[in-house]
């Protein structure tokens, strides 16, 4: 390689070397020139999507010909809050997606401790690629999964039912249940990764000055590893929160996600006005993360 | 760390009861693939190999595989290249807004995928008035990749001392250069591991994918949700189901490998 760089021709050596020249000491020139692309895609494609819904949320629908027309009204929002039925959808969807959340961290932080700080090296390899699978894995596989070993005929009831004990049918409990298991290794991963980062020395320095585990737990593993749990909070709050497919096939129950769905080709003004909500709802989350340290720990 | 005998055998049960709960829900539809029954009744009535035979007859369903693969090869280029360039100007500069730059990297997939569906659906319909389908798809797919691509490298090259590049620039190499010959063999195993990821998350997204998708392309997330609601295509489903298990798998196995020997954390990095 060296030396048939050593013989190309001096003019194309020249073109990188005047680039070169260009940019050097130009450290913005440098900064601009390798973000122009991503954060153009991001601002004006991603952004610029997230305004063009914004504005949206404002416009309404031709009171006969019932296309959209891009005109200029408060009515969506107020109905968002003025009507009692969208206000029950909100707080059920925020309550489920909070129980999901906390589900998720009780489930998440045993098996990531053990992960961490209990199993060998070659265990710890092992259970890496087995939470990380299922969390690439297809979530409409999941959720068909749940689907099935929550039917009538389902798994779940065949092996409840001869101890007399009925499984969930379609509702909030069973719409809790295939969110929790999905969006669970969201949380093992982050609270795992603050884990092994996490000295051994620290344990063992709690331990001979005297603590039993549960008190090191409480008074220095959970303070440290705080924001990596709100790291993997936010994704196990936001999924849930604008999740439509799932909560759609197993419940009959109205969420965000659906009415959004369920809004899109009628009404798309509405759906965009209601898609602020989940919005809104992450950004407040978001802020309060960002406070936490949580963004160190993504 | 040591553990008393009963915290260890709790923590021991705690921890195969949570593995229980992620792994015999995949078994079950593993089985159901193999169900001679069309109805799901659990436990099948017994085993057989035909639903297979019969999903690789399927016009839809292999119509909307390849489609998923064009989608995934596609939106995969797009994060790469992005997502590299993103990294290279936070791990290697200080500048104002550096924070800004990760944020907003995340946030498409740090807010709810409806958002994200909606607001470009809204966007390719009402504004820039593109028709729905394959290109759209592949657009909302690039946006929540570039972030796989994105925390790969940057993890990668944090631990890449800058004193290889500085020694390179010192000896006369132009930046370019020092980027082809330093930089890029040394975060080779993060590009790779950040494009098999991306693919893989391409490949089963169907939460984005239902509103950038229009009504004549189907990936085969889309295939399947559309065939939930026919009986009598069940079996063939569950065994599609298989498959994309098996392909979401094999990506995920090899960056795990590919990121491991590099620093074990990585692979986590590797998570959104």
């Amino acid at each position: 390689m060296e030396a048939a760089d050593a013989l190309t021709p001096q003019p194309k050596r020249s073109v990188g070397r005047r680039l070169a020249g260009l940019f050097h000491g130009r450290p913005r020139l440098q900064i601009s020139t390798l973000l122009a692309g991503p954060i153009g895609w991001l601002v004006v494609g991603y952004l610029g999507s997230l305004a063009v819904l914004l504005v949206a949320g404002f416009w309404t629908l031709g009171e006969l010909s019932g296309e959209v027309e891009q005109s200029f009204t408060f009515d969506n929002f107020s109905q968002i809050f003025t009507e009692p039925v969208y206000r029950t959808v909100i707080g059920r969807t925020v309550l489920i997606a909070a129980l999901v959340t906390l589900t998720d961290a009780l489930l998440a932080l045993p098996l990531a401790f053990y992960m961490a700080k209990v199993a060998g090296a070659r265990t710890r390899g092992m259970l890496v690629v087995a939470v990380l699978v299922p969390l690439w894995s297809s979530y409409l596989v999941k959720v068909y999964a749940f689907k099935t070993i929550l039917s009538e005929e389902g798994a779940l009831n065949w092996a409840l039912n001869p101890l007399g004990i009925e499984g969930p049918g379609p509702g909030n409990v069973s719409v809790w249940l295939v969110m929790s298991y999905i969006w669970l290794p969201y949380m093992i991963i982050p609270i795992y990764a603050a884990l092994e980062r996490m000295p051994d020395t620290l344990l063992s320095a709690s331990e001979d000055l005297g603590a039993h585990p549960g008190h090191t737990f409480r008074r220095v593993i959970f303070p440290l590893i705080f924001p990596a749990i709100i790291a993997g909070s936010i994704f196990t709050f936001s999924l849930t929160l604008g999740d439509y497919i799932a909560v759609q096939l197993l419940s009959t129950n109205q969420f965000i996600g659906t009415i959004v769905s369920s809004n899109i080709t009628n009404n798309l003004p509405f759906a965009a006005a209601f898609a602020t909500v989940p919005i809104v709802i992450m950004v407040i989350y978001l802020l309060l993360a960002r406070r936490a340290g949580a963004f160190e720990h993504v | 760390m040591r553990l008393t005998g009963r915290s260890a055998m709790l923590l021991r049960i705690a921890s195969s009861l949570t593995l229980a709960f992620i792994y015999i829900p995949l078994a079950i539809i593993i089985i159901y693939a193999f169900n001679p029954d069309v109805v799901l009744k659990w436990p099948p009535p017994g085993l057989t190999l035909d639903w297979f035979g019969k999903a690789f007859e399927n016009d839809g369903a292999r119509e909307a595989f390849f489609n998923s693969i064009k989608a995934g090869l596609a939106a995969t280029a797009f994060a790469l290249v992005l997502g590299t360039l993103a990294s290279l100007a936070v791990a290697r500069y200080k500048f104002f807004g550096r924070e800004t730059v990760s944020f907003l990297v995340i946030l498409p997939i740090a807010l709810p995928g409806i958002v994200t569906g909606v607001a470009l659906n809204t966007s390719f319909t009402q504004v820039l008035g593109i028709d729905l389908g394959l290109f759209t798809i592949i657009i909302g797919h690039a946006t929540f990749c570039i972030v796989v691509v994105y925390n790969n490298v940057v993890a990668r090259l944090r631990r890449l001392s800058t004193s290889f590049e500085e020694a390179s620039a010192d000896l006369g190499a132009t930046p370019f250069q020092t980027f082809r010959r330093v930089t890029l063999p040394n975060m080779r195993g993060a590009l790779v591991a950040g494009a098999l990821l991306a693919f893989g998350l391409s490949f089963d997204e169907i939460i984005v994918t239902r509103f950038t998708a229009g009504a004549g392309e189907q990936t085969l997330p889309l295939w399947i949700l559309d065939n939930f609601s026919r009986p009598n295509q069940l079996p063939i489903v569950n065994v599609v189901a298989v498959l994309v298990i098996l392909i979401s798998i094999i990506p995920v196995y090899a960056a795990y490998r590919l990121t491991k020997d590099e620093d074990g954390a990585t692979a986590a990095h590797a998570a959104p």
